[in-house]
């Protein structure tokens, strides 16, 4: 299937990423040469194969219900871009 | 340049009383800076704190060398052993990028756990190299920050991503360095480079504090100059971690048990199907070689299938991108990492993750939101997680009739800069014999068999059961031993 630049741009919204019409221009074949290889999956029969996730499947992996300080805060805020010594900073969520 | 030290040799000498750990830490940073300046393995070099760590060993050397009961002991702990971090595995304190303009002034504020290991066995972390961006290529070209040069070629690439560790361990700035293996991320550069580098089994390492790609693929390893140093550093890093969920409740294991240097009776696995299309003569001539000096010391050689493998590099570019898309949703710009400022909170989302990320990262996050997204997620994801399945049954078989699977590492010698970055596609078909191992979960190890006409450095792959790294590293260590053949030290990097 081949993917036009307005998929390329839909996805990349979808993805949180601004892309210049540039990049549009160059990733649109290169997906689409992408993609069509990966159609040669649709030649093989899976009918009755189950997906596998992951490798080795653990189930219900869980730990000691233990209370654990967490790191402190201003060890976490000295990594933010944006803080007000208490809370990390960002634009307004709501409008009005 | 003389013949580069191992780790086994480091740790004798240190035992003789002959050498002091410092001496150790400061002849790697020495030729790191003697080297480095045109090889650039390194993104950042620890020095000052090597070298206090490294006097600090110093000072326990005396009550190290009386706990030895015999020379052997030496080997059970890395005492003072310098070695890199490929820089995506966190290190508290010290800048981890994974070679991304995102995390370029990160912080980690806590250690990866192979951190942790390699600190507790006295390892002395002397430098954080490079990798492909988010450990992304084969190549190491896409790193944001600079390009690393293949020490025996400088105008070939390393391989990649774990091409910055590869090189610093073939240009001898460390005895080893840790890379990961998502796609062929060890195995490939350790190749390129003409060194030893090993993907152990899904979950026997632990990824806690690794910076993650595709989580059901990533898997942590050494890599190094000979089988026995390998196998040294796997047995530190290996283990249950509880801070890992996924990691194999398996416990670490003496691997240098298994070498034993005997291969009589050990069936080697050839995948006759797979070698068909595209691989380099050098290459199928060098492979062809070291399994027929395998079997003239007593190897049984098998045919085996893998009739799947040829749906591996297809199985691969939707299951990694699509994992990558959703772990790389958390580079926002609001808790870490880059920030460009927008007027909106959405504004800021893309503008920060438009800058911070390179065109190879934007692509694979695109393809993977594309393969989930509702409408195709029949017809890539889930048929791609079937082909897993397929692939993991095809070994399940294999292995029936052999106990490791020999192939080559990648289908041609070191290739130039430039020569396949600019088709994406090319460039995910480099990964065509390592990509079966981790769809499968599989262990494998690369080991130089041999050199091209051009002098560079030619890679045998072998692959084993789940857990059973001691039967792969057993059958390398026989080979390495069998092989009559001396890989040798790049020249000219001096000065």
């Amino acid at each position: 299937m081949k993917i036009s630049e307005d998929v390329v741009r839909h996805v990349a919204h979808l993805a949180r990423l601004a892309v210049s019409e540039e990049d549009v221009h160059s990733l649109a074949p290169q997906l689409s040469n992408i993609i069509e290889y990966a159609e040669q999956l649709q030649r093989v029969d899976m009918t009755g194969v189950d997906p596998t996730s992951h490798p080795f499947p653990l189930e219900n992996v869980l730990r000691s219900d233990e209370p654990k300080l967490g790191l402190p805060r201003e060890v976490i805020l000295a990594n933010a871009p944006d803080d007000d010594g208490e809370q990390i900073r960002v634009p307004a969520v709501l409008e009005g | 340049m003389k013949e580069f030290p191992t780790i086994k040799q480091m740790l004798t000498s240190m035992a003789a009383g002959e050498t002091q750990p410092s001496d150790w830490t400061r002849q790697s940073l020495t030729n790191i800076q003697k080297i480095d300046g045109k090889i650039g393995a390194f993104l950042r070099v620890n020095e000052e704190q090597a070298l206090i760590h490294a006097r600090q060993l110093d000072e326990m050397a005396v009550r190290w060398r009386k706990n030895l009961v015999s020379p052997s002991d030496s080997t059970r702990d890395l005492f003072g052993i310098p070695y890199a971090l490929k820089d995506n595995m966190c290190t508290k304190g010290v800048g981890t990028t994974a070679a991304s303009r995102i995390l370029e002034n990160y912080i980690p504020p806590y250690s990866a756990t192979v951190a942790e290991k390699l600190t507790q066995a006295n390892g002395v972390m002397v430098g954080k190299t490079n990798l492909d961006e988010f450990a992304m290529g084969s190549s190491t070209e896409n790193s944001a920050f600079q390009k690393t040069h293949n020490p025996h070629h400088l105008n070939r690439v390393p391989g990649g991503s774990s091409g910055g560790s590869a090189a610093a361990v073939a240009a001898g700035m460390v005895p080893f360095a840790l890379g990961s293996d998502t796609g062929g991320s060890i195995r490939q550069p350790a190749a390129f480079c003409g060194v030893i580098g090993v993907k152990p089994t899904y979950g026997r390492v632990s990824r806690f504090g690794l910076i993650a790609f595709a989580s059901s693929l990533d898997q942590i390893g050494p890599i190094a100059r000979t089988v026995e140093d390998v196998a040294l550093v796997l047995r530190q890093i290996s283990g249950h971690d509880p801070l890992d969920s996924t990691s194999a409740p398996a416990s670490t294991e003496d691997f240098t048990r298994s070498l034993t240097g005997e291969v009589k009776e050990l069936r080697i696995g050839v995948v006759r199907d797979m070698n068909a299309e595209g691989v380099n003569d050098q290459v199928k001539a060098a492979i062809d070689k070291a399994i027929s000096v395998l079997s003239d010391a007593g190897a049984q050689v098998v045919e085996v299938t893998l009739p799947h493998s040829a749906y591996a590099v297809a199985s691969y570019y939707l299951v990694a991108p699509a994992e990558a898309s959703s772990n790389l949703a958390r580079y926002d710009g609001v808790r870490y990492g880059r920030r460009v400022e927008g007027e909106t909170l959405l504004e800021m989302y893309e503008k920060t993750r438009s800058e911070g990320f390179g065109l190879e990262v934007k692509r694979r996050i695109i393809i993977g939101t594309y393969a989930l997204s509702s409408g195709y997620y029949d017809a890539y994801y889930k048929r791609a997680q079937q082909m897993r399945t397929l692939i993991r049954q095809d070994f399940d078989d294999a292995f029936q009739k052999c106990d490791v699977i020999a192939m080559p590492t990648a289908p041609s010698p070191a290739f130039a800069f430039g020569e396949k970055s600019a088709d994406p596609l090319q460039m995910y078909l480099e990964d065509i014999f390592t990509i079966p191992a981790n769809l499968a979960g599989l262990p494998g190890i690369s080991l130089p068999c041999g050199v091209s006409d051009e002098g560079l450095p030619i890679g045998l792959q072998l692959l084993g059961k789940a857990f059973d790294e001691s039967t792969v590293l057993r059958a390398a260590y026989g080979y390495e031993q069998l092989r009559g053949f001396v890989m040798p030290f790049p020249h000219g990097l001096e000065g």
